[in-house]
């Protein structure tokens, strides 16, 4: 190479030229005065905590990772990554039971969908949540997601495990934390639109959490194991030709660029195979491989709203297409907005007012818009928005399956069998 | 009565070699008066490498020099902390030197008093991750980097707690002659725009590569020979130990770690007398330095530069040898009675920031011995403001800020740190968001420090030093030079001379990210704040 042909550095830290437009993009700043924006927490701390450890700003815990700042950086700037590896490399709080629990999606969920009804049934209540409140610093005013009474892998290795082999085209689902344990129905919807779209959907054996609350609550060692396992499965996947398809926008965008921008675990020959089920879908159909049938009496009022990390994958353009082909859909275009949740942040006491001050305008904005539900790809928003304007959050996968005409779909793409 | 401008001793030159003298003089009891034309440490003791010489880079070559070095290495540990960074360096061996030198470098370190010590090339890549991976030997050494700027400051600052007068901006125009003695100077005080003079029976000549024309001022001939060094700063720290060549010293093999930044320099090359006011880094310059600096550290051919300077050696050559064929890197101390038959007047050059203390000591000595007082050297013992040892507590107690900003602050001042202002959000707002410079750290340096400008408030606080060069923070600092000098316009012509300064200093290296920066820069202050 060339002397001085580029310049290169670590995250790009160093093509800052300090316009600070990620500072005024940044939903945290105007909200918490503690935190000192992504310019300063980011390429700028960045040079100076090369000087010594001592330079490490513990108030980097503030950064939500929502990535908006580096949507917004026009000098590309990985600031949200360069956030990430501080908090990992310098941070020296160990991170509290709460996090920990927080963080356990996983191991949490199996512990408690056993016990879903006495468990739901105790993180309702008041006392409880006082308890937790005092004791934990989770805050009193969330809403605990309901575990399900049975797993989505339960239910799948019981009543579609044996369907799926039939299909001509063949994926790998990724369903994460969420579908799992909390929201079966959404897996559910998604084998019954894949299926009718022609493809057989098959779970891999020990899928492990994306890890992404784990990065976020400070528990690397085990999100890079699980990154590691999910990749080696991956592999697998791929020899089998199978892609690897999910539904979480954050589980997909953690996967793709966080295993190696943040945790450094090399990802190259799966990624471009990691897919989300609605930019997944609109392909095949871009392409002509398939056809969509949707009934001719559905009519809602919908609006997308684009989570943080669809901002910064840049495919909200594919969700929102994929509804606006639905024709009895009246869309409603929101205004990309955080809505403050950003996964178990907003569940932290010391985060809940800057939480509700970030998502306020996007509340707004849905309460005038007088929808029948809005639409989104990411579980966390899905929680955040129906519990602070009460309007019903669905899956565009979900709303897809109610809205498609399931039988002439299927018959239509799966003519050849 | 005694008259204001009556001194003991007058000292002409606000480098670090003037600031230590008027400091050494200043607690042997004397009554000091140092003036500096411009503002402290604006030639050779500000452009240079700010490094905390070993004296291995000498010991082959200059085994008297590297003895000094070490010896004063030692001493600006203990008396100057928060100026040094202790660092260490290494020497390294490249495929393409020759590796039988190593033994004779450290036999020669080792009689010199310096530590050297060969490491395995492994051990050496793991202790400096940055060093070229080709690397065949490495010698250990106990160099490290020093804040030329934090160092004159602090020594002035006590010169002036022990009653020292000093004078920034105040130029001596001529010396004044009784018969055959210097009995004073007279000034151009630039700052109040008007002439006067200072007696003394003692004058000290202390003003670098400019002292040949103060001492022409009066017929007498300083043999000096102006020697030019380049040095590129990148834009952040490569390395964090000292990367020499063991090799004979030449161009451009030492990358220095110092503070955010890391320095490669220096070139070599003679220059006249005419160009010295006014040097320019040239392009072949800037290639050669990047060239040999990535011998050192590869990564550098990628990393961006902030910007290119050039300072002027004082080399002065001995008196037997007009010439200048043996130029000496050391002391140069000239007592112009016995050596000219002019009493009253001495010059000290030569030597290297490194032993600026060493030189002040000399002086000194000369300066107490003409005066008849009998008086010890405490300088080498007793530490500079900022260097006194405070509990981390009480910065803590006293700063209600982040920790990096305080790490910032104290990194800079020092105990001194405990001046400045801080517990309001304004007061710990930053100005500077490259080097985390507070509101009340540039307000301290505008009233305690002797800020005139922009320029000096830079050398202060590192204030425009960073990534962006002063983009975002010059006019902050403008706005608050403007509030304490009660004027507007005047801040603002100081701000579009800051923006100029700083952009000599870009131009040579003016491509990639610092071509966006300097664009960019352009854009705000030309099209946003209207400015030429």
């Amino acid at each position: 190479m060339k002397l001085q042909e580029k310049n290169i550095s670590e995250n790009n830290f160093e093509q800052c030229i300090k316009c600070t437009v990620c500072t005024v993009y940044c939903p945290v700043v105007p909200l918490n005065p503690l935190y000192p924006g992504p310019k300063q927490a980011g390429p700028d701390g960045e040079r100076l905590r090369l000087k010594g450890s001592d330079f490490y700003d513990d108030t980097l815990k503030y950064c939500m990772n929502c990535k908006r700042c580096e949507v917004a950086c026009p000098s590309n700037v990985k600031i949200g990554d360069i956030i990430q590896h501080a908090r990992m490399e310098y941070g020296r709080q160990k991170p509290s039971l709460r996090d920990r629990v927080l963080a356990s999606t996983d191991f949490m969920g199996t512990m408690a969908v056993p016990f879903s009804p006495v468990v739901n049934w105790a993180t309702s209540l008041r006392p409880t949540k006082a308890v937790l409140d005092a004791v934990m610093k989770v805050d009193k005013h969330r809403e605990f997601p309901n575990y399900a009474k049975q797993t989505f892998e339960k239910w799948y290795r019981k009543h579609a495990e044996a369907d799926q082999d039939r299909y001509l085209h063949h994926l790998t689902f990724f369903h994460g934390c969420y579908i799992n344990y909390n929201y079966p129905q959404l897996g559910k919807d998604f084998v019954a639109v894949m299926n009718a779209l022609g493809w057989g959907v098959h779970l891999q054996k020990g899928e492990k959490c994306c890890g992404v609350a784990m990065i976020s609550n400070g528990l690397y060692k085990k999100a890079k194991k699980n990154a590691q396992v999910n990749v080696d499965n991956f592999r697998q996947s791929l020899q089998e030709n199978r892609p690897v398809v999910g539904c979480s926008s954050t589980c997909i965008f953690t996967m793709r660029d966080e295993y190696p921008h943040v945790l450094g675990i090399e990802n190259e020959e799966v990624r471009n195979h990691i897919d989300l089920a609605t930019r997944f879908i609109y392909t095949l159909l871009d392409e002509g491989e398939i056809q969509l049938i949707f009934k001719k009496d559905w009519h809602r009022r919908v609006a997308y709203h684009t989570p943080c990390h669809m901002e910064k994958l840049g495919w909200a353009i594919y969700s929102e297409s994929l509804l606006k082909l639905i024709p009895g859909i009246d869309f409603v275009h929101l205004e990309s907005q955080c809505c403050g949740i950003a996964g178990t942040y907003g569940f932290k006491k010391e985060n809940y007012k800057v939480s509700q001050g970030i998502g306020a305008p996007l509340f707004k904005q849905i309460e005038a818009a007088h929808l029948d539900f809005v639409s989104t790809d990411c579980e966390t928003c899905k929680w955040q928005i129906e519990m602070s304007t009460g309007v019903p959050v669905k899956h565009p996968v979900s709303v897809l399956a109610e809205a498609l005409d399931l039988e002439k779909t299927y018959q239509a793409n799966n003519k050849t069998r | 009565m005694e008259n204001k401008n009556e001194f003991d001793v007058i000292i002409i030159g606000g480098g670090a070699t003037g600031a230590g003298t008027a400091r050494d003089c200043a607690m042997r009891g004397l009554k000091v008066l140092l003036l500096e034309r411009s503002d402290f440490a604006t030639g050779a003791t500000g452009r240079n490498h700010g490094l905390l010489h070993s004296g291995a880079r000498y010991a082959v070559t200059d085994p008297e020099s590297a003895a000094e070095c070490i010896k004063e290495n030692m001493i600006l540990r203990k008396v100057a902390s928060h100026c040094v960074e202790e660092n260490d360096g290494l020497f390294i061996t490249l495929p393409e030197d020759d590796l039988a030198y190593q033994s004779t470098f450290i036999t020669a370190c080792r009689k010199a008093g310096i530590n050297a010590e060969a490491i395995d090339p492994v051990e050496a890549r793991l202790l400096e991750p940055s060093v070229n991976p080709d690397l065949i030997g490495a010698v250990r050494v106990p160099d490290g980097s020093v804040d030329p700027f934090r160092l004159t400051l602090a020594n002035l600052v006590d010169a002036k707690l022990h009653g020292a007068v000093v004078k920034t901006y105040c130029e001596v125009t001529s010396l004044l002659m009784e018969g055959n003695r210097v009995t004073g100077v007279e000034v151009i005080d630039h700052v109040r725009k008007m002439k006067e003079r200072y007696h003394a029976p003692v004058t000290v000549n202390a003003c670098g590569i400019w002292g040949h024309d103060i001492a022409a001022k009066i017929g007498i001939t300083v043999s000096m020979f102006p020697a030019k060094g380049s040095l590129l700063i990148f834009g952040h720290r490569v390395n964090s130990v000292v990367l020499n060549r063991c090799r004979k010293p030449a161009n451009a093999d030492i990358l220095v770690p110092g503070d955010t930044i890391c320095l490669i320099g220096t070139t070599s090359s003679r220059v006249g007398f005419d160009e010295v006011d006014n040097i320019r880094v040239t392009p072949e310059e800037v290639d050669l330095l990047l060239r040999e600096g990535c011998r050192l550290a590869p990564e550098l051919a990628q990393v961006r530069i902030l910007r290119a300077y050039a300072g002027v050696r004082p080399l002065v050559a001995a008196d037997n040898d007009p010439s200048g064929r043996n130029i000496s890197r050391g002391i140069v101390l000239m007592d112009h009675a016995t050596r000219d038959g002019v009493e009253g007047f001495m010059t000290i050059t030569g030597g290297k920031l490194m032993t600026y203390r060493l030189m002040a000591e000399w002086a000194t000595d000369l300066v107490c011995k003409k005066l008849q007082v009998d008086q010890k050297c405490r300088t080498a013992e007793i530490p500079l403001p900022g260097s006194r040892k405070v509990d981390e507590k009480e910065y803590r107690k006293h700063f209600d800020m982040k920790p990096a900003k305080i790490a910032s602050t104290v990194g800079r001042h020092g105990d001194m740190a405990l001046n400045i202002k801080s517990g309001t959000p304004y007061d710990d707002s930053l100005v500077c968001e490259c080097e985390n410079v507070t509101v009340g750290e540039v307000n301290y340096a505008i009233q305690e420090l002797d800020v005139h400008n922009l320029t000096d408030l830079r050398k202060r606080t590192r204030l425009g030093m960073g990534t962006c060069q002063g983009e975002l923070c010059a006019c902050r600092a403008a706005g608050l030079l403007g509030e304490s000098m009660d004027c507007s316009g005047k801040a603002q012509r100081e701000l579009s001379r800051f923006l100029e300064e700083r952009w000599i200093g870009t131009s040579p290296i003016c491509w990639g990210e610092a071509l966006r920066e300097a664009e960019y820069t352009q854009w705000v202050y030309g099209s946003i704040c209207d400015m030429k």
